[in-house]
């Protein structure tokens, strides 16, 4: 029997990042594999008060690892509180975030313990934890198991419903934190540039309105107001980033982002493999294009062949008529 | 400045929709598609050159790139076309993919890395084959060296890197003091990403990475290659991931049409309910 350790994550104001939830979800499910329960880590300069956002999710403890030199995220500091309290525990799970990434690897590492990435689904065979994770930009799932005492994982987001409160509370402990390696006095936290976007992030958008190079210099001017109609984030083919149109942190796709939201617009997008690959995971696909050859609308459910140019404005028109 | 770069031969990552699974449904087949190198790394190669070079005299070196593989003989033309670029030295450790796993591959480049010392060991964030992002960040920790991962930006300084990070939501800019272990996004081949300390604040590269001329392309063939069995490098580590199985997605039930906007509307607010 062991138990499970969900790392929480915290935003830049020491809040409970909503990614912990679908950490939470993700451990909860390998528990009856594992025969034990789940405590939850936080880490940060007032971790005692965003672990009290914690106690209602059914942790056998919400464990709290407060300290100044948390103030900022960096794997070096984090690294051995989390690998120290992680020992006690058979798994170690953390959302697939770009803070989720960075750390658990690293975590891992410390443990020698064989690591997981991006799982998208986990179950139990012959007692033992199985990860389904994709691979090849989503283009084959690969279920796989870890031999190691500890082990190591961390969850796509967009496949695990957040956890719901289940009442209760969950005690809270102080853990102190644990001795740091030379790494960290060498590696310094400058700054956090965030985008200013009244905008979701791409990758937690429900909504995204996508463009490509058809749209050319004109690609803000005609997708913002559709993106606003529908309080959708913003993305681009590969072909419409390189060619200056959009900027780069847009691109959806097998090199950009892997992107899984409920509503997927692909306008003036062909449909090339690179980019189907960051979108395909989407629950409904909308393609508009005037060349009804183009590959994008064998994928998507429902297709417009039409000039892009008057259709956005039209679908603008439209959405706006529901109010 | 001394550079290690790690590169990984991958099936061609523009028809990865091609891969296959075995019938038995144990193995991922990539039968028919070409070796490419994996884009991350290439990336990673690029960013390597540019902090080892002045960017205005491309020609003048100032430094030096390492760049080594895990695999079988055949993958050397990866580390040619490496060498072709603008790599000074190469290393292939013998190695099927079957051999090797995230965990086992770190320790073989904590060897590597003891015997070479570089000041910077880059890598691309992942391989777009088994896309696991892992060896760069289990690296740093077995060295117990500072990383910056997701890299987008990378500016040298006095014995140390400003690394700018893609992160969710932004840029994080951290310093790492060298030597340091550093994973590259696609943005990192940007014409003003990378600046060495040679190289003018300024300066424009290119957009993405360089292609090897004719000439150089035949020196290569003139570079030194060193081979190392896995052993060598892997110390007594074995294997500790095990893939039982693979499938391919669910297929996309697409190619529906609607006539217009109003049809489209209709659809997504009524049929599919996600208006």
């Amino acid at each position: 029997m062991a138990d499970a350790l969900v790392i929480a994550e915290l935003a830049e104001d020491g809040k409970v990042r909503k990614s912990t939830l679908h950490a939470i979800t993700f451990a909860q499910r390998a528990l009856p594999t594992l025969g034990g329960g789940f405590a939850i880590l936080v880490l940060g300069a007032n971790a005692k008060a965003a672990a009290a956002e914690l106690t209602g999710f059914g942790a056998s403890k919400v464990l709290a690892c407060e300290d100044p030199a948390f103030k900022e995220y960096t794997a070096e500091q984090f690294t051995p509180t989390v690998a120290e309290v992680g020992k006690g525990f058979g798994l170690i799970v953390a959302a697939a975030t770009s803070f989720g990434k960075d750390l658990l690897p690293r975590v891992a590492a410390r443990l020698d313990a064989a690591y997981a990435s991006d799982c998208s689904a986990v179950s139990g065979e012959g007692g033992k934890l199985v990860f389904k994770r994709p691979m090849f930009a989503g283009n084959a799932f690969g279920y796989c198991q870890l031999n190691t005492p500890i082990q190591v994982a961390t969850a796509r987001q967009s496949e695990f419903d957040a956890a719901a409160p289940s009442g209760g509370a969950s005690p809270v402990e102080s853990v102190t934190k644990a001795a740091v390696g030379a790494a960290a006095s060498r590696v310094q936290f400058v700054s956090l540039e965030a985008v200013k976007s009244e905008r979701p992030e791409l990758t937690e958008a429900s909504v995204i309105v996508s463009g490509g190079r058809a749209l050319k210099e004109k690609f803000m001017e005609v997708l913002e107001p559709l993106a606003d109609a529908l309080g959708a984030a913003l993305g681009a083919s590969r072909a419409a980033v390189d060619a200056g149109y959009a900027p780069g942190d847009f691109q959806v796709g097998q090199t950009g982002k892997i992107v899984a939201p409920t509503l997927y617009f692909a306008i003036g997008i062909s449909g090339a493999i690179q980019h189907i690959a960051g979108m395909k995971g989407s629950k409904v696909i909308v393609a508009i294009n005037k060349d009804p050859d183009a590959p994008i609308f064998q994928l998507a459910d429902y297709g417009l062949v039409a000039d892009l140019f008057t259709a956005v404005p039209a679908l603008i028109t439209e959405l706006k008529k529901r109010g | 400045m001394k550079v290690l770069v790690a590169l990984k031969r991958v099936a061609d990552p523009d028809n990865a929709n091609k891969v296959k699974i075995s019938p038995s449904g144990d193995a991922i087949e990539t039968t028919g598609l070409e070796w490419k190198t994996n884009p991350f790394d290439e990336y990673g190669l690029e960013a390597a050159l540019r902090l080892t070079e002045n960017g205005k005299a491309p020609k003048k070196r100032e430094g030096e790139v390492v760049v080594v593989t895990f695999a079988p003989k055949d993958a050397e033309t990866t580390l040619r076309a490496a060498l072709a670029t603008g790599a000074d030295r190469a290393i292939r450790v013998d190695a099927n993919d079957a051999e090797l796993d995230g965990r086992l591959i770190a320790h073989a480049l904590k060897t590597i890395v003891d015997a070479e010392k570089p000041d910077v060991i880059i890598l691309g964030k992942q391989a777009v084959d088994g896309d696991s992002n892992q060896v760069g960040q289990r690296l740093a920790e077995l060295l117990d060296y500072p990383m910056a991962t997701f890299a987008a930006t990378i500016k040298e300084e006095d014995g140390a890197l400003l690394v700018g990070r893609e992160v969710d939501g932004g840029v994080l800019s951290l310093r790492v003091k060298l030597p340091a272990v550093v994973t590259v996004d696609l943005r990192i081949v940007a014409p003003t990403s990378v600046y060495s300390k040679h190289t003018e604040a300024g300066f424009k590269y290119n957009d993405g990475v360089r292609f090897a001329p004719l000439p150089a392309i035949m020196a290569a063939k003139k570079k030194p290659l060193d081979v190392k069995t896995l052993a060598e490098v892997a110390g007594g580590n074995q294997l500790s991931t095990k893939y039982v199985k693979f499938e391919r997605p669910a297929q996309r039930a697409g190619g529906a049409k609607v006539k217009d906007v109003a049809e489209l509307v209709q659809k997504l607010t009524t049929v599919s309910k996600v208006l």
